[in-house]
Parts: C-alpha cells; sequence; structure tokens
C-alpha cells in the first residue's frame, strides 16, 4: 500500500513515500514537521489544522495521499528567516498564546482567515465563526479574537476588553 | 495508521463503480469526515475503500439552459456556501451548509456524503427536502434517478446499492423559482455541533394566501422527513395567525420524534412547534410577508 507523492511543503518541493493508510498529520509528523499536534484524532478540535493549497483542513481527517500535487503549509513555515508572520506576531502582541498545544492549529486557522479578509470589515462574530473549528481549553478565545482583529487592522478603536464579562458576586 | 484491508483510487465515476462492483465490502471515501472517524475507532465495515475524493466531475455544481440544479455529490460544504449558482437560487442550501460543523469540516465534507450516510441529523437533509430534490446515481447497470425522501429508507440507511455511486442532487426550476425556503438549526453550541432539531420551510404565495407550503424536518424520526399532511393542510390557507396554529397543531402527526442523551421527546415535540412556525415567518418575511 505504498505509494511516492510529490507535494510542496512550505514552498519546498518534496517527494515522499507514504502508505496509503497514514494520515497527514502522520507524515506531516514523521517528517518533522512537529508543530501540527493530534489533539482529538476525529476532526473537532482542530489542532492539528493545515493549509492544502491555502485551506484549512484538520490533517487528521485527510488522507497522506490526497496531498499529491498540492501545497501543504504549516505553522513552521510561517516564520520565514527568523521572522514572525503577521499572525504569529499578532498572538505574541495580544497574548494570545496560554499552554500552546492549540496554538499552530489556531495560527493556520487566522493565517487563512486573515489572506481571505484582508481588507474587508469583518466582525467579532464572523471571527469567532471563521474560528469555530478550533478549540482552545486556556485563553478563553479573547485575545485570539483581538490578535485576528490586530492583523486585519481593525484593532486601534477598541477597548481592550470589550467582550469579556466580568460579573461579581 | 488506519486500519484498513484494501484501497482503490478512482479518478472517475466509471472506474469508482468498477471498483466498487469488484469488492461488494467496499465503500467510498469522499471527504473522509464520516469514513475515517469511523476507521479510527476501527469499525469493521469500513476496511475497504474506493477513493473518490478526487473525482473532478463530482464537485462541479452547474445550472442546465432551463434552470435545472445539479449539485455534484462531491461539492463541500464551503463550495455549496461559496457558488453563485447555489447562493442566488437556492439559499437555503447555503443556509444549512454553513451550519456543518466547523471550518476545517465544511472545506472536506461533501453533500453527498452527508446525504448517503443515512444520519437523520443531516444539515443539507432538510433544506434539499424542501427543495424537492432528485438523487442522481450511477451504477453497473446503468443510471438511476429517485426522489430524496425516497432515498431516505431507515436509520443509517439510504435506498444506495454497494455498486452505485450518488453522482448528483437535481433541483427543478419549479421547485425554487417563485418559491422563499429557509432553514434554521436548533443545538447546544452555534458551531461544532449536531442538530437537536433542524427544520426547513419552503412556501409559495397566491394574493394572501399560502399557494404551497413545503416543511421537513432532521432528528424529528429515524430519517430527515417531509411534513406531507401539515403540508396538504396549508395548501390555500390565508396567512394568518390560524395558520401558525394549524401547522403547529399539526406538525408532530408528520414526525416521530424520540428520546436521547440529546435532548427528551417532550423537548424536541416543543422546538419543533416553535420552529415550525418561526422557521415559516422567515420564509414569509423573505418574500415580504408579515404576520405581526
Amino acid at each position: 500500500m505504498i505509494r511516492n507523492i510529490s507535494c510542496k511543503i512550505n514552498g519546498k518541493s518534496m517527494t515522499l513515500v507514504v502508505d496509503v493508510r497514514q494520515s497527514l498529520i502522520e507524515v506531516l509528523r514523521e517528517n518533522g514537521y512537529t508543530s501540527v499536534k493530534e489533539g482529538c484524532g476525529v476532526g473537532e478540535c482542530g489542532a492539528c489544522t493545515v493549509l492544502v493549497d491555502d485551506v484549512p483542513l484538520d490533517s487528521c481527517l485527510y488522507l497522506a495521499v490526497w496531498v499529491d500535487g498540492r501545497s501543504i503549509r504549516t505553522a513552521e513555515g510561517e516564520t520565514k528567516e527568523g521572522k514572525l508572520s503577521a499572525v504569529q506576531q499578532a498572538y505574541l502582541d495580544k497574548g494570545a498564546v496560554q499552554c500552546g498545544f492549540c496554538t499552530p492549529g489556531l495560527i493556520m486557522s487566522s493565517t487563512a482567515f486573515v489572506e481571505q479578509h484582508k481588507g474587508s470589515k469583518v466582525s467579532r462574530d464572523e471571527i469567532r465563526r471563521g474560528h469555530a473549528g478550533n478549540l482552545c481549553r486556556c485563553t478563553g478565545y479573547e485575545d485570539i479574537i483581538r490578535a485576528v482583529e490586530q492583523c486585519l487592522g481593525d484593532a486601534e478603536d477598541k477597548d481592550p476588553d470589550e467582550g469579556l464579562v466580568c460579573e461579581s458576586s | 495508521m488506519f486500519d484498513l484491508d484494501s484501497y482503490h483510487k478512482a479518478n472517475t465515476v466509471e472506474e469508482a463503480v468498477a471498483l466498487l462492483s469488484q469488492n461488494p465490502k467496499a465503500i467510498p471515501i469522499a471527504g473522509g469526515t464520516d469514513v475515517l472517524v469511523r476507521l479510527n475507532q476501527r469499525h469493521p465495515d469500513y476496511r475497504h475503500l474506493v477513493d473518490i475524493h478526487d473525482v473532478a466531475e463530482l464537485k462541479e455544481i452547474v445550472m442546465t439552459p432551463d434552470g435545472t440544479i445539479m449539485v455534484g455529490s462531491g461539492a463541500t460544504f464551503t463550495s455549496l456556501m461559496e457558488s453563485r449558482i447555489i447562493t442566488d437560487n437556492i439559499p437555503v442550501l447555503s443556509e444549512g451548509a454553513s451550519w456543518v460543523g466547523g471550518p476545517q469540516v465544511r472545506n472536506m465534507a461533501t453533500v453527498g456524503g452527508n446525504i448517503c450516510n443515512g444520519v437523520p441529523s443531516a444539515d443539507s437533509a432538510a433544506p434539499l427536502l424542501v427543495l424537492n430534490a432528485v438523487v442522481l446515481l450511477k451504477g453497473p447497470q446503468g443510471e438511476r434517478r429517485l426522489p430524496l425522501h425516497e432515498f431516505y429508507q431507515g436509520p443509517g440507511r439510504v435506498d444506495r446499492q454497494p455498486a452505485e455511486i450518488m453522482t448528483a442532487l437535481q433541483i427543478a426550476p419549479g421547485d425554487y423559482r417563485g418559491w422563499s425556503a429557509r432553514y434554521y438549526k436548533y443545538a447546544m453550541r452555534d458551531a461544532m455541533d449536531i442538530a437537536t432539531i433542524g427544520c426547513a420551510a419552503a412556501c409559495t404565495l397566491k394574493g394572501d394566501s399560502v399557494s404551497k407550503l413545503r416543511l421537513a424536518f432532521a432528528v424529528a424520526g429515524p430519517t430527515p422527513l417531509r411534513c406531507w399532511k401539515t403540508e396538504e393542510k396549508a395548501r390555500g390557507a390565508v396567512v394568518n395567525q390560524s395558520l401558525m396554529q394549524l401547522i403547529r397543531d399539526s406538525v408532530l402527526d408528520d414526525l416521530r420524534p424520540r428520546d436521547s442523551w440529546r435532548a427528551p421527546k417532550a423537548f424536541r415535540e416543543h422546538i419543533i412547534k416553535t420552529l415550525a412556525e418561526r422557521v415559516l415567518q422567515k420564509a414569509l418575511n423573505q418574500c415580504g410577508v408579515s404576520l405581526s
């Protein structure tokens, strides 16, 4: 069940020998792309999100053979010559990272979302819906949304605590 | 690694049918969001795959000159949300697609898989039922077509023979031109959730009366269901509060909701009555009729 496939990973052309039974996440991690995390393994948590031809998808529910002839992007490829991408920098600026396990997947969802919506007016609700396939159990998502707003150039006028509900008992 | 016994890739529908004919145990895999989850759980029925992921002819969404819309079974939910043919003519299907899972799942999962897995909770099912969609299948004996409501046979069971491929869902111009249709999904979460109840309503008006009404529900019976009795009762009725009362009183006669860990039957019945009225109101509002 072995196949030879060609694809690009983070801009680099590769020829890979894969088993048809392997998921994309297995092949990526075997080849050193360990930013791609396996959380649930069934397409619910989004920790394994990568871009295939710039489209975000769960690499745990994607056969490795399907990337033949396609381009894959992972979080490590977003950093170019030591410089973080705008999305990665925004996550850092806004403190949108806590334990970090969901972060590479979220970064890729944000990257696709920002590329798709650059220059258009986007509501917080749309940002939330655009990240609905990624679970984060630490941050409460607010700082992630702020990071995306920063990337979309929409953050200046916003009250930093907007959207946070603090209830005193 | 997924535990497979055999794997064959098809590049055309013909190849897929031939491969399925050679192995009665084989099942088609398109988006993979159901099949690979089953395999992850080591389900014994999914060990032989015919891969139709890259069959280009299945992904097309086209309108023929007479206005018939053909939605390829391999069209992803994202493509249903983005196709101008869908959003301009049958936006109720885009609305249904937009409720499925999250962005990653919608980028992979296909409408054909959503229907062929036979689940009562399919978000594309109720919209397609009120559009009177016709299922197109191709098998060793040639082509076959049947209305979607007849395609559904029971929980997890549809009328697809083991060597058949669902190629498309066909919607006739008379089933969307002049119609107003909406879908609403009631679930515990706004994303990544399975419907507690899904409801689609479609109507055409003649003056201040309902010319035709179509109502369909997900998770309100063993399969997605049309509400034939209620639709018949509403035919010709003046649009007012007593029509809404008629629908509330009648809709449960068409459905068979049950208790599950997601929701008790009584709660589902309440949601069904509420949604029947609310979603029809949305459809009516869309064609400029307001009840208040």
